[in-house]
C-alpha cells in the first residue's frame, strides 16, 4: 500500500460514524493493554488482600471510580484491576496469532496462486478439508493434544506449549488467509504487467513479491482485520471453556467461567464486567474491520 | 432538413453529476434537433459526455445525475422534463428505445431470446401469443437473423456478438419507436460485423419514420451512416453540421484534428506523419471560463483563454463554437512538425554478424539490404479441451482447439509486419507464442538466426532483451504500485545490466524520448491518462533496445486524438532504434499506416501476405477484400460497395474442411473450395494469396470494386 492509500484508509475510517466508533473503542481498549500495570490500582492481579465480595463502587453519573470500581470477587481480588490487566493478553494472543497467520497464510496463498497446476490443486484440497472442520472444535482438539504432551520445563517445546492458544489461532487461520491471498493472486497474475515481468525474465520470487504482492495487500488488510476480530472471540471462548489461560491468570474468558453458576448469585459483577469487556471489544473490532473493508473496496 | 415539427427538440440543456457534495456540470448548453427518419451522429471521445446526453434525453440518469432547470427537452411537442417516471416508462416501452453498446450484458442470460423480444411487444402494444410470435419472426427476418425460429429458442450466450446486437436492434424496432438512441452499438464488434450492422441500421431506418441518435467515437461510422453530426468535447458541442460539409470543411480545430488523426486506408508512415491533437482532455471539474479546447488547440489565441466562445450560427445551417472558425478551413494545415519516416534504416548492431538469408519478399520500401530478423516456420498451437463425461466414458479424445495452425512468417530487421484478422483468428495467440507466454505445440522460431526456445523461462537473457512487447490495455500493462521511473528502470537493470544510478538517468532519458516530461517520472499509473500510460509502456519495451517489439493492439484502447500521437511515436522510435515491429490490430487502416508487410490471418492460418500497399489493391484474398471493404472511411463521399460477410465465425475446434474461409466466402467457386486446401498463389515477388481462384481472375473480379480510391491514399486530403 502506498502511504496515500493508508492516509485515505484512516480518513475514511473516521468519516463513517460506525467505523469511527469502532476504531476509537479499539484504541481505548489498547490503553489498558499497553499500560495495564500503570493504570490498574493494584498491579498484582492476584492480590487477595481486599475484602471479598465488595459491590462495585463505580458511579457513572458522578464520574467517580471509588475504591473498587468493579467490586471484588469471592477471593477478595479487585475486579477492575483484573480486567485492566487481562487486556494485554487478549490483544497479544489475538494480535500475534493474526500476524503469524496473515504472514504465513499470504505467502502460502501467493505461492499457490502463482504456481497453479497440481501444487495448487493438492494444497487447495487440503485447505478445503481443514476448513470443513468447525474452528472451535479443531481448536479444542489441538489444545487438548498439545497440553497433554510432556515437555521438559524450560525447553523450547515447553515455551511453545505455553503459547498454545497463539499457535492454535495461527494454525486455524493460515488456510483461511491463504485462500483469500490465492484468489487475489489468481486475479492479478493474468494482468499484463505480470506478463511484462515474465518476458524480461524475472524470477518467480521477484514476480510474486514485487509485482503481485502490492496489489494483493489491500485484500489482505481486510482479511487481517476480520481475522483479528474472530481471534479475539476465539481467545475469549477458549478461556471460558477452560482451554486457554489457566487460573489464576486474569483472562477475561476465564474470569467469566470462574464466576458463573452459584458464584454468580454472590458476585454478579465479577462475571458481568469481564463479559461486558469481551462484548464491547468484539463489537468494536467488528465495526472497525467492517469500515476497513468498505473503504478498501471503495478505493480499489 | 425536416420541415415538419421536430421529433426531438433540445436546447440549453445542462446535465450535472454530484461529486461528493458539489454538482459538477458534465454537459453544458447542449442542443439538438432531430426530425423523423433522420440519423444524427453524436461524436466524442471517452469522457466527452455523449453517453450522459443519451441517458438525459431518455430521462434515465442515475441518482447522482440531474438535468439543470432552464433547459428545454421536447419530444414530439411534449415536455419530457415535466413527466413523471410512470409516464416515462410508458414512453420507454413503446416510443423511445435504446440500443446499448454491450448487447451481451443487456440481454437477460436466463431467458430465451424469443420471450425477451415478445415481452417488449406485450409491454408496448399488449400484443401476446401467436400475434406476438409472428411479429417477432417477421422482425428477425428484417434484421437478417438466419433461422429466426431457432434463434428465438436460444439463450443469449448461444449467439455471437453480432447476432446479439441484431436481437437488441430487433427488440428496439419491434415496437415501431419514434426515437431510437444507439450508444456505440458496433464498438465491441469486428469490422466485418460492424459493416453488416451499419448496413442493416441504414436499411431499417430508411423504411421508417424513426429518428435516430447514433453515438460513437468512430468518425468513419458517422461518415457512412449519419446525415447530420454533432461533435462533443468536454461536455460542450464544438460543431454541428451536415455530415458532408463537416468532413469536407470542418469549422472547428477539434473536428479538423479528429478527422486528420485517423489514418486513411492505404496511408503509410512513409508519406506523412499523422496529425495529432496534443495534450489531454480537461478534467470534468475544471470549470472553464475559456474555450474548453484552448489548451490543445493549434489556433488558440489569447482571446480563447479569457473568453468562452458562443455556439455561433454559421451559414449553411451550421453551428460552431470557435472564435476563429472562419480561419480553420482557410488556414493551411500546419505543416507537421517532423518529417515522415525516411526509407530504410540501419541494421541493429546485433544483427550485423548474422549471415543474410535469401529474402522471400524482394525489394520493398526500406529494403536497404535488411536481414531477416525473425523467421517463423510451421508454427502451431493447440489448446487441449477438457473431455466431457460422455467423451471420458467412451475414451474419446476431444478435438483440441487449433488456435494457430502452421504459420510461416518472416520479418526483416527494422521493419514492421502487420498482422490483421477478426477476433478469434489466432493473431494474439501467435504473438504470445513468439514472445513465449504460450508454449508452441510444434514449429520453429528463429530470431537473429538463432533458434528460440519455447518458453520465456528457458530463453537466454540475450533473446529476452531482443524480444519485447507492448500490450493492448494500458490500464493493466503497468504495475499500479510502481512509478513510471521504477517501471522503466527495471528492464534497464535486468536486461541491459546498468547500475541503479545509470538506470535512473537512462529511465529519464527514455521518458523524454516518449515525449513525457521529467516530472512524470515519479507518477504512478493512476495519475496518468491512457495515452500517457501507453507511452510509459512503450518506453519500458524500448529500454532493453530490442530488435523486435510485438505490439498487440497498442492503440485500440485509446481515444482517436491520442491514438495518432502514439502511432507517430511508434514510427519515430522505430526509426531511431531500428527495431522491428510485429504489429497486431483489427484496424486495417492503423496497421496499413505502420506496416511494411502485412499478413492476413483467418482461423489460425495466414491467407494472404504481401507489401502493405499491395494489400489495398486487387488482387485480394476474398477475405482481405471483405476486410478492406468493411473499413468505415471517414469521408461521406466515399461509398464502397461493401462485401458483407455472415457474422458467424466457425469454431476453431471444428474447422471447415478445404479452404477455411469457404463457409463465408462470397467468391466461392464450388466443391473444390470445400474439399481441397487452397494453394499458395504468388503474385509478384512478395505477394502471396492462398486461394483456389487464380490471381488474374481475382483481379478482374475485384477491379469493379471501388478499390481505386482506396489504394493510393491521401489524394483527397
Amino acid at each position: 500500500m502506498k502511504s496515500s492509500q493508508i492516509a485515505n484508509l484512516i480518513r475514511s475510517l473516521l468519516r463513517q460514524p460506525q467505523s469511527a466508533l469502532g476504531t476509537l473503542l479499539v484504541l481505548f481498549f489498547l490503553l489498558p493493554a499497553l499500560f495495564g500495570p500503570q493504570l490498574a490500582p493494584y498491579a498484582n492481579p492476584n492480590d487477595q488482600s481486599h475484602d471479598a465480595r465488595q459491590p462495585p463502587t463505580l458511579d457513572i453519573g458522578a464520574l467517580q471510580l471509588g475504591e473498587y470500581p468493579f467490586g471484588t470477587d469471592r477471593l477478595g481480588r479487585d475486579v477492575y484491576s483484573r480486567v485492566i490487566l487481562g487486556a494485554s493478553s487478549i490483544f497479544r494472543i489475538a494480535g500475534l496469532g493474526t500476524l503469524v497467520s496473515v504472514v504465513l497464510g499470504s505467502a502460502l496463498g501467493l505461492f499457490m496462486g502463482y504456481a497453479g497446476g497440481w501444487v495448487d490443486e493438492i494444497l487447495g484440497r487440503v485447505i478445503d478439508a481443514l476448513l470443513a472442520i468447525p474452528a472451535l472444535l479443531l481448536a479444542l482438539v489441538l489444545v487438548g493434544i498439545i497440553r497433554n504432551l510432556d515437555f521438559a520445563a524450560g525447553s523450547w517445546q515447553a515455551g511453545l506449549a505455553d503459547n498454545v492458544v497463539l499457535l492454535v489461532i495461527s494454525a486455524l487461520y493460515i488456510p483461511i488467509v491463504a485462500r483469500v491471498a490465492r484468489s487475489a493472486t489468481l486475479d492479478i497474475k493474468t494482468r499484463e504487467f505480470v506478463e511484462a515481468a515474465e518476458i524480461r525474465g524475472e524470477s518467480k520470487l521477484y514476480i510474486i513479491f514485487r509485482e503481485i504482492m502490492p496489489s494483493v495487500i489491500p485484500s489482505l488488510v481486510v482479511e487481517a482485520s476480520l481475522r483479528f476480530s474472530y481471534a479475539i472471540f476465539l481467545v475469549a471462548s477458549l478461556g471460558f471453556l477452560g482451554f486457554g489461560a489457566r487460573p489464576p491468570s486474569p483472562d477475561w474468558g476465564l474470569m467469566v467461567n470462574e464466576n458463573r453458576g452459584g458464584f454468580y448469585q454472590l458476585t454478579p459483577w465479577a462475571l458481568e464486567f469481564p463479559a461486558l469487556a469481551i462484548a464491547v471489544l468484539v463489537i468494536a473490532v467488528n465495526l472497525m474491520s467492517d469500515g476497513i473493508r468498505r473503504s478498501v473496496q471503495k478505493g480499489a | 432538413m425536416s420541415a415538419a415539427a421536430p421529433l426531438l427538440n433540445v436546447d440549453k440543456l445542462t446535465i450535472s453529476y454530484r461529486i461528493k457534495r458539489d454538482w459538477i456540470p458534465a454537459v453544458r448548453d447542449f442542443r439538438l434537433r432531430l426530425g423523423p427518419g433522420q440519423i444524427v451522429g453524436l461524436v466524442g471521445e471517452s469522457g466527452s459526455g455523449k453517453s450522459t446526453v443519451a441517458l438525459a434525453l431518455m430521462r434515465y440518469l442515475s441518482g447522482n445525475g440531474r438535468v439543470e432547470s432552464g433547459g428545454l427537452l421536447e419530444f414530439a411537442g411534449e415536455d419530457l422534463l415535466a413527466k413523471s417516471n410512470v409516464d416515462m416508462r410508458r414512453l420507454w416501452s413503446k416510443r423511445i428505445k435504446f440500443v446499448p453498446q454491450n448487447a451481451g450484458a443487456a440481454l437477460n442470460p436466463s431467458i430465451k431470446i424469443g420471450r425477451q423480444v415478445t415481452e417488449v411487444l406485450k409491454a408496448a402494444d399488449g400484443i401476446e401469443g401467436k400475434a406476438a410470435t409472428d411479429a417477432m419472426i417477421d422482425m428477425f427476418h428484417q434484421v437478417n437473423l438466419v433461422d429466426p425460429e431457432r434463434v428465438a429458442e436460444r439463450y443469449p450466450h448461444e449467439l455471437s456478438g453480432g447476432m446479439q446486437q441484431r436481437v437488441t436492434i430487433a427488440m428496439a424496432l419491434i415496437s415501431n419507436p419514434d426515437l431510437l438512441i444507439m450508444d456505440e452499438p458496433t464498438t465491441g464488434l469486428d469490422v466485418t460485423t460492424e459493416a453488416v450492422i451499419l448496413d442493416l441500421v441504414r436499411g431499417l431506418i430508411a423504411d421508417r419514420h424513426t429518428g435516430v441518435i447514433y453515438i460513437t467515437h468512430n468518425l468513419g461510422v458517422v461518415a457512412q451512416l449519419c446525415e447530420r453530426v454533432l461533435v462533443l468535447y468536454a461536455g460542450e458541442i464544438m460543431e454541428e453540421a451536415d455530415a458532408h460539409d463537416l468532413f469536407q470543411h470542418p469549422h472547428h480545430p477539434y473536428t479538423r484534428g479528429l478527422i486528420n488523426s485517423v489514418p486513411k486506408p492505404g496511408q503509410s508512415k512513409y508519406q506523412a506523419r499523422l496529425q495529432s491533437i496534443s495534450g489531454n482532455p480537461p478534467a470534468l471539474t475544471q470549470q472553464a471560463s475559456a474555450c474548453v479546447f484552448a489548451d490543445r488547440c493549434p489556433l488558440a489565441i489569447d482571446r480563447c483563454r479569457t473568453e468562452k466562445p458562443p455556439l455561433e450560427r454559421l451559414p449553411a445551417a451550421r453551428l460552431a463554437r470557435c472564435h476563429r472558425w472562419e480561419e480553420v478551413d482557410a488556414v493551411a494545415q500546419p505543416p507537421s512538425k517532423s518529417p515522415p519516416i525516411a526509407m530504410g534504416g540501419d541494421l541493429p548492431t546485433s544483427a550485423s554478424d548474422i549471415t543474410p538469408l535469401p529474402s522471400l519478399w524482394g525489394k520493398g520500401p526500406g529494403d536497404g539490404g535488411a536481414t531477416t530478423l525473425m523467421r517463423v516456420s510451421d508454427l502451431s498451437k493447440q489448446f487441449p479441451v477438457a473431455a466431457t463425461l460422455r467423451e471420458a466414458l467412451r475414451r474419446v479424445k476431444p478435438t483440441p482447439i487449433r488456435a494457430v495452425d502452421g504459420v510461416d512468417l518472416q520479418l526483416r530487421a527494422g521493419q514492421t509486419l502487420g498482422l490483421v484478422g477478426e477476433s478469434g483468428s489466432g493473431k494474439t495467440t501467435l504473438a504470445r507464442l513468439i514472445i513465449g507466454l504460450e508454449q508452441r505445440s510444434s514449429g520453429k522460431l528463429e530470431l537473429l538466426g538463432l533458434d528460440v526456445r519455447n518458453s520465456v523461462r528457458e530463453r537466454s537473457p540475450d533473446v529476452l532483451s531482443h524480444l519485447q512487447m507492448v500490450f493492448q490495455n494500458p490500464q493493466n500493462s503497468l504495475n499500479p504500485y510502481l512509478s513510471a521511473r521504477q517501471a522503466i528502470r527495471r528492464p534497464l537493470i535486468k536486461l541491459r545490466g546498468l547500475p541503479p544510478d545509470a538506470a535512473d538517468a537512462e529511465a529519464l532519458a527514455l521518458l523524454e524520448r516518449v515525449n513525457l516530461r521529467a516530472e512524470y517520472a515519479e507518477r504512478y499509473p493512476d495519475e496518468l491518462s491512457g495515452g500517457e500510460k501507453q507511452r510509459v509502456a512503450i518506453a519500458r519495451a524500448f529500454a532493453s533496445d530490442p530488435a523486435l517489439i510485438i505490439c498487440d493492439e497498442p492503440v485500440s484502447a485509446l481515444d482517436v486524438s491520442v491514438q495518432s500521437a502514439v502511432l507517430n511515436l511508434l514510427a519515430q522510435l522505430q526509426e531511431a532504434h531500428s527495431s522491428a515491429y510485429l504489429f497486431i490490430s483489427h484496424d486495417l487502416s492503423v496497421v496499413g499506416y505502420l506496416a511494411d508487410t502485412l499478413a492476413v490471418m483467418y482461423l489460425g492460418q495466414i491467407c494472404e501476405v504481401g507489401e502493405a500497399r499491395e494489400l489495398f489493391q486487387p488482387p485480394y484474398h476474398p477475405y482481405t477484400e471483405a476486410l478492406v471493404s468493411a473499413i468505415p472511411v471517414a469521408d461521406p463521399g466515399h461509398k464502397t460497395e461493401r462485401i458483407l460477410l455472415s457474422d458467424n465465425l466457425p469454431s476453431a475446434q471444428n474447422l471447415p474442411s478445404g479452404c477455411r474461409f469457404h463457409t463465408r466466402c462470397p467468391r466461392k467457386i464450388g466443391v473444390v473450395c470445400e474439399q481441397e486446401a487452397p494453394p499458395w498463389r504468388e503474385g509478384g515477388a512478395s505477394h502471396r494469396i492462398r486461394c483456389h481462384i487464380p490471381l488474374d481472375e481475382l483481379t478482374t473480379l475485384q477491379s469493379d470494386l471501388v478499390a481505386a480510391d482506396l489504394a493510393p491514399a491521401a489524394e483527397d486530403s
